[in-house]
């Protein structure tokens, strides 16, 4: 997605705040996201009257109205759908989806993977936080097996999607995952993921302190990050740990391994190559870890070129334009056979 | 008259003032085509015509069997007709289920014409007949025409070389030949039409040529048939006619709706019977710059329309009754956010997957309160084939000078049958004007604020201002939760959510000053006063409503008649119309949907009359219907 233009007037970080007050949890993560969004706007070189923040509902859902952009809060799951008629019929604009685990992958499941795999103009930001906060503390379709919530005292019997996974499998363009607690790498992932043509998955692991502190605890944290973040970089070996001793290897049999670099030399690592059109390397590297408490990937899995559904709906309407000329509603209301009456037939 | 194909000698066309004709046959055998090119033809010689189409719900049922019969009627007349006719005088039967499940309904003496050579014994079997009809005497209240059309149209195909299984599918084409003799209609419109249709099969051009001039060869040559007749056209007011089923009236009115708002065309839908054809239209119609969106599912072809109509289009979903049920989050975000969105609801037969195909009127509760909260939304409905492409432009009226989701409401009837149509003159169409929002004054400017306040309203409609991205100094967010009344931030406050719901319900009730007064057809008494009984109707029941009335009055009785477009809000005259009359008949194809809005509304009593069997009304149970609430009166049932 990029609407930037020339001659759009510099802006600063508060001209992207609303005058509302920010209700969130105190210590929630959205703050931060909130933050890397309003640092990253003014940079994009884009204008606030052509940007549009559309939600559904949920905690995350509440993003629109502290932007001061044009806005959407809309209905549970419906987000994508909605900002789909938006981003087709303004194809000038800027349209970003806010949504949550819940939002996104059950109640609006099919809405996600069709936007995806249209590859409508947007830019999605997926806050994960494996729970439901806004309800105040249900499992979500991100939480681990065994969890305990108000709605599964004795442990959660579904198997939890894994969103990256997810996107691939509807042959999303642009897919990435960043977190909460840097904000440099979340303004990295959202400006790519705002400049990709197309549409653009990025899922943010959340913090919910009040209904699941810690969730990514062992793999965000400031202490675990460098042996427990995978930094995905394109066209280079993915390596990680202190002095990144640690790499991933592609195995004969197809599976991917965590190894110790000094073990197979540097060589023998997998490179990141994010624009390969099969998606199956992706696939495998978002099933690198079953879940946030092993090394995880992060950064872009996939960014690839595709032809965005909205530039195709307009070529074709151009097209047939071009051998059809203009419309004619008089022309169209006599396409059917006519017959005139008080005059002698022709 | 003349002809391209063979010249009328010896016996004499006699005159008929009109005709109800029924086309049945297996649902591959090609009926609906068969059905509207006889339509056509009439249509081209000035008669009036309705029709009926009737097609099973199963794309292809087992052939041959009772389930797989497909059925057009058409209704032509020398004089303004209203329904598609209550019993067919003619019916062309192409096998024994086509007949089973039709001659029932036939007139009694009527004329009926069968496919001889259909009638073995395994199809007999499969049709559920013991004996063959045709010889057993089930058939002798009609006159029977046997003709063998599969093998007369193997014979006239031989030339082509077609191999027989492909020659046969002519034979709707001989039966259109030999219907077309009968009634004397000249073939050249479907010569045309097959040479065009099928044009990049020569073959098959050929083929249906052979069997149509063979057909209308065999009525003039086989003796069989004591006449020919003659259905002269209709006196009409002048212009260019054409013929329109209610769904592409339905397309076309979107187009020009937007066309006169000057915005463009957004359609998300999703397939559904019987209102998938209007998304075709629309897709066909690409250089008129619309865009249509075939979505996931329902939900997402309202959330897309409404996301468009957030953009600034005219924002379009189309559905019939179950995705009606799956769309009403939507449209109550819709009603929150107070932004324009037509959403057309082709009535189906319900509940639940119903009966797909037929016609039924029972949605109308439905989208009048099918919403949690209080969330009116109003109600505009098609009452012909033809009028639908007005009524899609007044739908759309509505909803972007009062800044609201509207209910268009069509029904299976309407959206497959036809009429001819007078092309209106376009330049004669209002324009609607979107009046986008403008930037606020700012600060210092005077009197403003500089602040855009999306919920402050104008003090005549109630409608807030319209703005969509683009312009700097109008950035808005909207929501679904409660608005402040003037700024549109959140809020939670009671008076403030009072106040909103209350501005909400007196904006839709507004729009009636928007609105023509309903309009009562009375003729009064011989007294001079008005009549004891109002028949009060709305949507399609209007062609067989307006035809009862009719002959009730040919029999010397005096009732009155009202018909309502407009069903949320009511016109401003409708309590007053009312209140004239002594009683309020209410025939509708649901068990007393509007009945019980007008009581509720006027304390009236308005009696219900309902029919429910995914048929229209026949002319003749309104007729009865209104002669017994008239004290049964009268001098036995008119003609037709
Ligand atoms: S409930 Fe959780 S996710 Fe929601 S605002 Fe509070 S901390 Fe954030």
């Amino acid at each position: 997605m990029s609407a930037a233009g020339p001659g759009v007037p510099a802006t600063s970080r508060k001209d992207w705040a609303s005058d509302q007050e920010v209700r969130w949890c105190p210590g929630c993560g959205d703050y931060s996201i909130l933050a890397a969004v309003q640092t990253l706007l003014p940079e994009l070189g884009v204008a606030r009257e052509r940007t549009v923040f559309v939600s559904g509902i949920g905690c995350a859902a509440r993003f629109p109205y502290y932007m001061s952009t044009y806005g959407m809060h809309t209905i549970h799951g419906r987000a994508p759908a909605i900002a789909t008629g938006l981003a087709l019929s303004r194809p000038d604009l800027d349209v970003w989806v806010v949504t949550g685990d819940g939002d996104a992958l059950s109640i609006g499941g099919n809405h996600l993977v069709h936007a995806l795999r249209r590859n409508v103009n947007m830019t999605i930001l997926l806050f994960n936080n494996q729970i439901y906060g806004l309800t105040k503390g249900q499992f979500s379709p991100t939480s681990e097996l065994g969890k305990v919530t108000k709605s599964t005292p004795f442990g959660s019997l579904d198997r939890p999607f894994n969103p990256i996974a997810l996107a691939l499998g509807a042959e999303a363009t642009f897919v990435a995952r960043t977190h909460d607690m840097d904000r440099r790498h979340m303004m990295e992932v959202f400006r790519r993921a705002h400049d990709h043509k197309g549409a653009a998955l990025v899922e943010v692991y959340q913090n919910c302190n009040v209904f699941n502190d810690g969730a990514f605890e062992q793999v965000t944290g400031r202490a675990a990050r460098e042996e427990m973040l995978v930094p995905l970089e394109h066209g280079q070996p993915i390596r990680f740990g202190a002095d990144l001793h640690k790499g991933v290897v592609l195995r004969a049999d197809g599976r991917l391994e965590i190894v110790e670099v000094a073990d197979v030399g540097e060589s023998a690592l997998l490179v990141h190559d994010e624009r390969r059109e099969d998606p199956g390397i992706a696939f495998l590297l978002a099933h690198l870890a079953r879940g946030p408490f092993e090394p995880t990937p992060i950064g872009v899995f996939r960014a690839v070129e595709r032809p965005d559904y909205g530039s195709l709906v307009d070529a074709q309407i151009d097209e047939v334009r071009r051998r059809k000329g203009d419309g004619d509603l008089a022309e169209l209301l006599r396409s059917g056979t006519t017959w005139s009456v008080g005059e002698p037939a022709s | 008259m003349t002809s391209t194909v063979g010249r009328r000698e010896g016996r004499d066309a006699r005159s008929l003032p009109s005709v109800v004709i029924r086309f049945a046959g297996d649902s591959g055998d090609g009926m609906q085509v068969t059905g509207d090119r006889f339509t056509t033809e009439s249509a081209i010689l000035g008669n009036d015509f309705v029709t009926l189409p009737n097609f099973p719900a199963e794309i292809r049922a087992p052939a041959g069997t009772l389930a797989g019969v497909s059925a057009f009627q058409v209704h032509i007349a020398d004089h303004d007709i209203l329904t598609p006719g209550d019993a067919p005088s003619v019916l062309v039967a192409m096998n024994p289920a086509a007949l089973r499940a039709n001659v029932a309904d036939m007139a009694p003496g009527g004329v009926v014409i069968v496919n001889s050579d259909a009638f073995d014994e395994r199809s007999l079997a499969k049709a559920g007949y013991a004996s063959n009809p045709l010889e057993d005497g089930t058939l002798s209240g009609h006159r029977v025409y046997e003709v063998p059309m599969t093998s007369l149209t193997l014979e006239a195909c031989k030339p082509t070389g077609a191999k027989p299984r492909d020659a046969e599918r002519s034979k709707n084409f001989f039966a259109l030949g030999l219907l077309s003799w009968m009634y004397q209609r000249p073939l050249d419109s479907a010569l045309e039409f097959v040479a065009t249709r099928y044009a990049t099969r020569p073959l098959v051009v050929e083929a249906n040529s052979l069997a149509l001039r063979a057909g209308w060869n065999f009525g003039e040559t086989a003796e069989l048939f004591e006449s020919s007749y003659r259905v002269p056209p209709r006196e009409l007011a002048p212009g260019t006619y054409t013929n329109v089923t209610g769904n592409t009236a339905l397309a076309w009115g979107l187009i020009a709706a937007a066309r006169l708002a000057g915005l463009p065309l957004f359609l998300g839908s999703y397939p559904i019977t019987p209102a998938s054809d209007v998304l075709h239209e629309l897709a066909k119609q690409k250089h008129f710059g619309v865009r249509t969106f075939q979505a996931e599912d329902e939900i997402a072809g309202a959330g897309a329309a409404l996301g468009a109509a957030f953009g600034g289009a005219l924002g379009v979903t189309t559905t019939s009754g179950p995705g009606i049920d799956l769309k009403s989050e939507t449209i109550g975000l819709a009603v929150s956010l107070e932004l324009p969105l037509v959403v057309v609801d082709i009535q189906r037969g319900g509940p639940s997957t119903g009966l797909p195909t037929k016609t039924e009127q029972a949605d109308l509760l439905h989208v009048m309160y099918g919403r949690h909260g209080e969330a009116p939304v109003p109600v505009v409905a098609a009452s012909s084939p033809a009028h639908c492409f007005e009524a899609a432009i007044e739908a759309a009226r509505i909803a972007i000078r009062y800044r609201t989701p509207v209910y268009l409401l069509s029904d299976g009837y309407l959206a497959n049958g036809s009429e001819p149509w007078r092309l209106p003159e376009l330049s004669e169409l209002a324009p609607i004007d979107p009046a986008f929002a403008t930037p606020p004054a700012r600060a210092g400017d005077g009197e403003g604020t500089g602040e855009f306040e999306p919920y402050a309203r104008d003090p005549e409609t109630l409608a807030r201002p319209w703005a969509p991205p683009g312009t700097s100094g109008l950035e808005h967010r909207l929501g679904g939760l409660e608005r402040h009344d003037l700024t549109g931030d959140v809020s939670y406050d009671p008076a403030n959510h009072e106040k909103m719901v209350r501005l909400r319900a007196e904006r839709i009730s507004r729009i009636a000053s928007s609105i023509p007064e309903v309009e009562v057809d009375d003729p009064g008494t011989p007294g001079g006063g008005p009549s004891p009984l109002l028949v009060l109707g709305w949507g399609s029941t209007y062609g067989a409503i307006t035809a009862a009335v009719r002959r009730v009055r040919a029999r010397g009785l005096s009732v009155a008649s009202a018909h309502l477009v407009h069903l949320n809000p009511f016109p401003p005259n409708l309590g007053e119309v009312l209140r004239r009359y002594g009683r309020v008949l209410v025939p509708e194809n649901n068990l007393g949907h509007l009945a019980r809005l007008v009581r509720a509304e006027f304390l009236v009593d308005a009696i219900p009359f309902g029919k429910v069997a995914g048929v229209p009304f026949r002319v003749g149970e309104i007729e009865r219907a209104i002669v017994d609430q008239l004290g049964g009166a009268g001098s036995g049932e008119a003609g037709s």
